[in-house]
């Protein structure tokens, strides 16, 4: 009995436009929310550092001297924690997967000087004295 | 009688989704005993709550097993409210419970189509995970994810599902249950899956109560251990839930089981969207744990009850994390349903246990 009704749904889905895509040929569209990869605004980050202790996978790397935030995507599980925390929302979780790379290497972005010079100066001065 | 001889069996092998050493030692066709050997993958997960903070452990926690991920973080989230004396909202709480009966739709589904697949069903291995990646689509629609969630944490939920994408949701589980109920006629009728299933690997109920077994495994038995009777958490919210009981103590019994509750667990998630009442989705945890406050906690995964025990030391790591988890309970089971049956019925035997190896070696 249960065969019949299994034979005519194998039967009917021969007629089906197919349940499976042909990836990479047809991309399928991501719904909103997916969790794809993350992307930081580095003009304003404030290169806090508290991402790089919410991060449960140690997959970002503040470095204050060189004005350095990086992240390892390799590492990323994407679990949104840092975006969560970050005070400036300068971090975002992007729908896109991220693409393909043919060796392991961290995203590095670098923070230009100028944005605030003055304030990092002056503490440095303060600390110093 | 025949020669005794032993034949290895995994932990590399097709019918074993994850990694369980079995020596058999057989007479003839008959296997007279099996020796189980597992820890090929831990990787000490208990221990790493020493060393993560309790809030980012969420995201270890559903890392113990891909097929339960929701489920563990639940728990784990569950043990630490309690600790912390946290109100989890309501609408947090049955969004919880729908996630984790979707979750178990989910795992029930990936397993009918292991075990069709196991006696050359492929037809109806096809159809059933044709059905489950719906299932998974809900789970992008809803949290982002398909198979790790990351959608609990500690006092709730990390995002809001909305009113819209609920709708969606439910509508996606009516036609689901439409489809699936045809695939389920296949499972039960068929005599095919019959010859393969019907008296084999038979566990009475006195011995599935003796072996301490759980979830569906027991529940084939008569055993009724289904944690969700007992209302902890957003179960309590159930407005009736009677568990699914089978007397057969066979491989068919353990199928029917998880037949059943494939539209059991449909009904509680389209009960709980239907009962949603608007509200916010978390509270905020901050601080550590008091030092010495405990908690235990009870969780019923697909494959059966998960106990969870936690220790605080006064800080934002744990002293103690304990997961016991069903697949380890049901060794000892599988052990004895193993012995005395065909080789052949070997791997028919341990699919329907559905071990989950991940989960037992944390
Ligand atoms: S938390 Fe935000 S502002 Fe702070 S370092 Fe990370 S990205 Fe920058
Ligand atoms: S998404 Fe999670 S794992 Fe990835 S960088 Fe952010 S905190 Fe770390």
């Amino acid at each position: 009995m249960g065969m019949f009704e299994l034979g005519g749904m194998t039967l009917k889905w021969l007629f089906h436009k197919p349940a499976t895509k042909q990836y990479p040929q047809v991309q399928v569209p991501p719904y909103p929310g997916r969790r794809g990869h993350i992307e930081n605004d580095i003009q304003t980050c404030i290169l806090c550092s508290r991402c790089v202790k919410g991060c449960p996978a140690d997959a970002l790397e503040v470095d204050r001297k060189n004005r350095t935030w990086s992240i390892n995507l390799y590492r990323c599980i994407q679990c949104e924690n840092c975006v969560r925390v970050c005070p400036t929302h300068s971090l975002t979780m992007s729908e896109e997967l991220a693409g393909p790379t043919t060796h392991i290497s961290a995203i590095v972005h670098t923070k230009p000087e100028d944005t605030s010079k003055k304030k990092v100066s002056k503490n440095d001065s303060s600390k110093q004295s | 009688m025949g020669k005794r001889s032993v034949i290895p069996f995994g932990p590399q092998h097709p019918v074993l989704p994850e990694p369980v050493h079995l020596d058999l030692a057989v007479e003839d066709e008959k296997v007279v005993k099996a020796i189980p050997q597992i820890g090929f993958i831990h990787r000490g997960l208990e221990k790493l709550t020493e060393t993560h903070d309790y809030q980012n452990y969420v995201y270890v926690a559903e890392r113990i097993c891909g097929i339960c991920s929701f489920g563990h973080s639940l728990g784990y989230c569950e043990t630490i409210e309690q600790m912390m004396d946290v109100d989890v909202p309501m609408r947090a709480q049955k969004i919880r419970v729908m996630l984790h009966e979707i979750s178990r739709i989910q795992s029930h589904l990936l397993w009918l189509g292991l075990t069709a697949d196991a006696f050359g069903f492929e037809s109806l291995f096809m159809h059933v995970w044709r059905l489950r990646e719906n299932v998974l689509d809900i789970f992008e629609m809803t949290t982002g994810g398909r198979v790790i969630l990351s959608i609990n944490k500690v006092g709730g939920l990390v995002r809001d599902i909305s009113d819209d994408v609920l709708s969606q949701v439910e509508s996606k589980l009516v036609s689901l249950k439409d489809e699936y109920q045809q695939i389920e006629k296949t499972f039960l009728s068929n005599s095919s899956v019959k010859s393969r299933t019907v008296g084999v690997g038979v566990i009475s109920h006195d011995q599935a109560e003796n072996l301490g077994m759980v979830g569906p495994f027991a529940r084939a038995s008569h055993v009724n251990n289904d944690v969700r009777c007992l209302g902890i958490g957003g179960y309590r919210l159930l407005s009736d839930f009677v568990p699914i009981l089978d007397t057969t103590g066979d491989c068919y019994g353990r199928i029917r089981v998880r037949c059943k509750e494939v539209v059991q667990s449909i009904d509680i998630a389209l009960e709980m969207i239907r009962s949603l009442s608007s509200g916010s989705v978390s509270v905020d945890v901050k601080g550590p744990i008091p030092d010495g406050a405990q908690a235990v906690n009870l969780l019923e995964q697909p494959r059966g009850e998960c106990f969870y025990y936690s220790l605080g030391n006064g800080t934002q790591y744990l002293e103690r994390m304990r997961m016991r988890t069903p697949s380890s309970e049901n060794l000892a089971g599988m052990v004895a349903a193993l012995q005395g049956c065909d080789l052949a019925d070997v791997n028919m035997i341990i699919l329907t246990i559905d071990p989950c190896i991940s989960c037992t070696e944390r």
